[in-house]
């Protein structure tokens, strides 16, 4: 059995809907956890206590992706009296010992958030150093920058815990509402969705296919990003839309230099009609200013008169490096780095109009059927639930 | 669903391999004798009980039918994890053994010659044997991707530790002339050097006669799985009395070239499909070769291709052809729609296309190298499929074409 105690930051200031916003954490804590063993989890105190009959180390990198959790410790639960608190206190210092036996110095550390608890904090932090330094004599205790803090929090119950695991912030999945993701398969769009879902946005995916333009692989890739952010938000459905026939009627039918803005405006179209039919109130796109010709400001006008809706741009004042940094924290840098290309890097033109007035854009696609088009698109996009667990070959 | 296993396309009605020179479809004999290997024959075949026995047995009856698909005695043979461990074992093997032990600094040998359109399994050790200080000299091909005896005889030196040339080349079939090659290297023997030759074979195995003893090649690489055996087992060819330094160190199994307990079902696998070429391969070989000429005479209707793959001299299973104008990779996809399986004679990447080395070795232009594909044959393919493949391909082309205008 392990229990953590999780820290929430931003939910604590939300005023009348609260109780929403931390009963949807604690039942994606509590998700997060519960194929692992038996569990539960309760908040009390402006915490969340989590248990589960597994492993501390099996837990901890569940939890550590909860959006909402800001930081969290696995902790040993006591009765709220002295002789309990000094045993967990002793045996939290004892396993600390025996993960990093370089530790020299310690320091105890008392919060009481039931002032019932009779002792003053100060006076039960100083008695339980002691009882440390008596069972393990080596160890000094020192004030500052100890090796070793152990926390006391004292509420109902007494927890006690030797260190703290930073969790991913932001809003917990679910109290956002819903908005589709533009996922190609790059290195910028899995990240551009993270940020999104970390603010609490139920997130869909929309991969557009444009087989035999571009492999098998690169639906694969688009897959496996998914899994990741799965990872994150319990689970997503990913839309692959069949994108052949628009790739194709671009294609044939407008003027190469500006292939790259029509296109993108029919994803935009066909993720319209998906997002209307999904209750999705907002797109989440991978842009960031300036990065390609598609990417200017005069090209962001261009593609985004063709939805009505919101799009969500995390990613705008994002430079490469800082995306491709945060793509490694996230596991994505390597999926997105395998070689087969998407449908966005097929067939660029050798000098794509940089600055098109929307005014270009509309006549650029005047021989095509748009809205028929993204409509036939959208309704053959066919849906795959991505899960939080590793699937099983086979 | 997604479920890790890949898409291949089973709704299709059809599926017409022509990729066997990347793999082939092991045949019903080969995974027989290697079902029999996994559930009867399972022991160690050192043991020294029965179990060890009936598994020693299984070795040592693939090792004879290898031994005599290439004319040679079984003691000959080295079982090894495929060709690429072949092609290591025999060009790092023989340059580290002809290196020799210090200190005569004169008896040290340190040059390699391998030809311009080697597979990744010999050029790579290659290069990194001039790290040891090893000097590689790369000879050209021609027009047709073939290496001269002349430029070998130019390319050999006293101190020439090994020379490595492909038997059939993988990509555009081309048969390299070993005869003519083996000739060199006698004469390079009769003055006195002690080159070894090593021939990388795992296209050639089953596909054109190989007599490495009568022409005089010291050591030859073959792989299963090109010939329908299985996945993760190939074998070198040594010539007896040709020096070897084993590249991993254990057990005393395969002369201590090649230690730890042998992979008895993949050798009971290679030893079925030795069994195969021994029995018809020759006639299959010939077949496959009727077909891939009426392939060629059928896409030959297409305007404006290249054919990469000589006219003569070529391996009977692969032909390598240019369609310009329509990129190699999409002509793949679009040919696989059609249940249609090939493969591209250089590999693409989004923003970094990296024509192949082969293709550009015998001059062929960056768009036609881009716009490749490589078909090849087994003894499984039928004349309907060709035909069907042909008129697919006919299609895709101008598919294509029409699109990149």
């Amino acid at each position: 059995m392990s229990t953590f105690l999780i820290r929430y930051g931003e939910i604590a200031l939300k005023g009348a809907n609260q109780g929403f916003f931390l009963e949807t954490l604690r039942r994606n804590v509590l998700a997060a956890v519960d194929d692992l063993g038996p569990a539960q989890a309760t908040q009390a105190f402006g915490r969340i206590i989590v248990s589960v009959d597994a492993e501390p180390d099996a837990v901890e990198p569940r939890i550590r992706k909860v959006f909402g959790v800001v930081s969290f410790s696995p902790v040993r639960v006591a009765a709220p009296e002295p002789v309990a608190i000094t045993d967990a206190v002793v045996a939290v210092a004892g396993s600390a010992l025996q993960a990093h036996p370089s530790i020299e110095t310690f320091k105890v550390d008392v919060r009481r958030a039931d002032k019932r608890y009779p002792d003053p904090s100060m006076d039960t932090a100083s008695r339980l150093g002691a009882e440390i330094r008596r069972t393990y004599p080596h160890l000094r205790a020192r004030m500052k920058q100890p090796d070793l803090l152990v926390r006391v929090d004292i509420r109902a119950q007494a927890f006690v815990s030797s260190h703290t695991v930073a969790g991913p912030g932001g809003l917990p999945t679910g109290t956002g509402g819903r908005a589709l993701a533009l996922m190609s398969g790059g290195f910028d769009s899995p990240v551009a969705a993270w940020l999104a879902a970390r603010r609490g946005l139920t997130v869909a995916a929309a991969h557009f296919h444009s087989f035999p333009f571009t492999s098998e692989r690169a639906r694969e890739k688009a897959v496996d990003l998914c899994r990741v952010l799965a990872g994150f938000t319990g689970g997503l459905d990913l839309w692959v839309v069949p994108f052949t026939e628009i790739q194709r009627a671009v294609q044939q039918h407008v003027a190469e230099p500006m292939r790259v803005i029509v296109l993108r405006r029919m994803m935009m179209r066909t993720a319209d009609v998906l997002a209307a039919r999904l209750h999705a109130h907002a797109l989440i796109t991978g842009e960031s200013l300036g990065q390609v010709a598609s990417q200017t400001v005069e090209s962001i006008a261009a593609i985004n008169a063709a939805t009505t809706l919101p799009v969500l741009r995390p990613l705008i004042g994002w430079d490469k490096t800082e995306i491709i940094a945060k793509a490694q924290v996230l596991d994505t840098y390597e999926i997105s780095a395998r070689p087969y290309p998407d449908c966005c890097s097929l067939f660029v033109p050798a000098h794509p109009r940089t600055q098109p007035s929307l005014a270009e854009a509309a006549d650029a696609e005047a021989d095509l059927h748009v809205t028929e088009l993204a409509l036939d698109a959208a309704a053959r996009a066919e849906k795959t639930r991505i899960d939080r667990t590793v699937a099983v070959v086979g | 669903m997604y479920a890790g296993r890949g898409t291949i396309r089973t709704e299709m009605a059809t599926l017409i391999y022509l990729d066997n020179a990347a793999t082939t479809r092991p045949h019903p004999s080969v995974v027989d004798a290697m079902a029999y290997a996994l559930t009867e024959a399972f022991g160690n075949p050192s043991s020294l009980h029965g179990v060890g026995i009936a598994a020693e047995r299984v070795v040592t009856a693939a090792r004879e039918a290898v031994a005599a698909s290439l004319g040679v005695a079984p003691a000959e043979i080295v079982f090894t994890s495929g060709g690429t461990e072949a092609n290591n074992l025999a060009v790092v093997g023989a340059a580290r053994a002809a290196r020799g032990p210090a200190p005569s600094e004169a008896t040290r040998r340190r040059h390699l010659v391998v030809s311009a359109i080697e597979h990744a399994s010999v050029r790579t050790p290659a290069r990194e044997l001039t790290a040891d200080g090893f000097e590689v000299t790369e000879l050209p091909v021609d027009a047709e991707g073939r290496i001269s005896a002349a430029d070998l005889a130019g390319a050999l030196r006293p101190e020439t530790a090994v020379v490595s040339i492909m038997a059939v080349n993988n990509e555009i079939g081309t048969v390299q002339p070993l005869q003519d090659l083996a000739g060199v290297m006698r004469a390079h023997r009769a003055a006195g050097g002690r080159a070894v030759l090593h021939v990388d074979a795992v296209q050639a195995w089953g596909k054109i006669p190989l007599q490495p003893a009568r022409l005089g090649i010291d050591l030859l690489s073959i792989s299963g799985h090109k010939v329908h055996g299985p996945k993760g087992i190939g074998a070198l060819y040594v010539r007896r009395g040709v020096r070897l330094a084993a590249l991993q160190r254990g057990g005393d199994q395969e002369h201590a070239l090649r230690p730890g307990t042998e992979n008895v079902p993949g050798i009971a696998g290679l030893g079925a499909a030795a069994r195969l070429i021994l029995a018809d391969g020759h006639a299959a070989a010939a077949e496959v070769a009727g077909l891939v000429h009426r392939l060629r005479d059928q896409l030959r209707r297409i305007d404006d291709i290249r054919v990469n793959t000589p006219q003569t001299g070529a391996a009977p299973h692969i032909l390598n052809v240019s369609f310009p104008g329509a990129r190699g990779e999409t002509l793949l996809h679009r040919l696989e729609m059609d249940g249609i399986y090939v493969s591209t004679g250089s590999a693409c990447h989004a923003h970094r296309p990296e024509p192949s080395h082969v293709l550009v070795a015998i001059g062929r232009s960056p768009d036609e190298a881009m716009s490749s594909l490589r078909f090849s044959l087994s003894r499984f393919t039928t004349e309907a499929e060709i035909e069907a493949a042909a008129s697919a391909v006919a299609a895709a082309v101008a598919d294509l074409r029409a699109l990149a205008r």
